[in-house]
């Protein structure tokens, strides 16, 4: 009984968040819908007793993660709310549903397929503790036991990409001294595709029916002035 | 009534896959990268409690250990990721998704 009602406040605690990660218009919206969503599963977890696995979710990810997505937002002053009606991609929407769907129905028939038991072996990391005991000293063994060469190289992983985010978020001086050689001809490149392509716009503009009169002609390619900033930012 | 009711494992999983499927419409759907980012990390919490239940199935830790490994990835790649966004987005704070095909050399 309390465990159904856990399973179903939790599952709609997760569910409704992530459902608004995906339909706010806001970023900060959507980072806070993440954080009910890693709180829900975090209570998961603990209904499951991997209490240990709880706990790093709460601070891993609503205590670090979440709050480096909320830093980004408001550094780049990007919270403004988006407009989502527009769908640049016709049909983009419906087509993303039905694959999601599905993804969800292949799932859960894959598993209805053995109706909903855990197939294959077990493997030899060892049992889950028994009543009462911790999972932390389990867990713990089987990482620095079975695990340890993959835990040194998640270290590795965590060196390289710390090193990763800073040359990515450096602010280079040295990057505008740079001369790239090909840079003023891929500039008139991009300069002439954006032309051609608002020529287009405007002829539509003028017929949106369709190209039967001349306007091709008609539309000059001026201003291309301010392209060069595409190419080099 | 409700007593009957009995939370199988069943149910944790498929609250997985339920997860993963929003996460995946969301990363389909939306346009600004830093939604996009965030729907991965739904996908991968949806994964994350898939290994807690199976790993209560077949008594196991070997799938609680296996989900520690998936935080410490999902915290590189949000380093990583976010310091690409930033780079991106400092210089045209209006970028979307689409924009990133200008990168095309």
């Amino acid at each position: 009984m309390v465990e159904l009602f856990v399973f179903a406040v939790a599952g709609l605690v997760c569910l409704s968040g992530a459902i608004g990660v995906i339909a706010s218009r806001n970023p900060v919206h959507a980072a806070l819908s993440l954080v009910a969503t890693l709180f829900g599963i975090a209570v998961l977890f603990v209904a499951q007793e991997a209490h240990f696995l709880a706990a790093v979710q709460v601070i891993v990810y609503a205590g670090a993660i979440v709050v480096l997505f909320l830093f980004v937002i408001m550094f780049l002053g990007v919270d403004r709310a988006e407009d989502l009606r527009v769908e640049p991609l016709g049909g983009q929407r419906i087509a993303a549903g039905v694959l999601g769907i599905g993804v969800v129905a292949l799932v859960v028939a894959a598993l209805a397929s053995t109706s909903f038991e855990a197939t294959g072996i077990s493997g030899d990391v060892g049992p889950l503790p028994e009543e009462g005991a911790y999972d932390i000293s389990l867990l713990s063994e089987a990482l620095f036991t079975k695990y340890v060469f993959a835990f040194e190289l998640t270290s590795v992983l965590l060196v390289i990409a710390v090193v990763g985010a800073v040359v990515l978020a450096r602010r280079s001086r040295r990057a505008e001294e740079i001369v790239d050689p090909g840079q003023e001809e891929r500039a008139e490149q991009v300069a002439e595709r954006i032309a051609r392509a608002e020529a287009r716009a405007r002829v539509y503009e003028r017929n949106p029916r369709g190209g039967e009169a001349g306007g091709a002609a008609a539309a000059p390619a001026d201003e291309p002035a301010e392209e060069p900033e595409e190419v080099t930012a | 009534m409700l007593a009957a009711l009995e939370v199988t494992p069943a149910w944790y999983l498929v609250l997985g896959s339920l997860l993963f499927g929003i996460g995946a419409i969301g990363l389909l759907v939306r346009r600004n990268p830093l939604v996009m980012f965030m729907c991965v990390e739904l996908m991968l919490n949806a994964v994350t409690l898939t290994f807690v239940t199976f790993s209560r199935m077949l008594d196991d830790i070997g799938g609680q250990t296996v989900v520690v490994f998936v935080l410490v990835v999902a915290a590189a790649e949000v380093v990583v990721g976010l310091g690409i966004i930033v780079a991106l987005l400092r210089k045209r704070p209006e970028a979307t998704a689409d924009d990133l095909a200008l990168l095309e050399g």
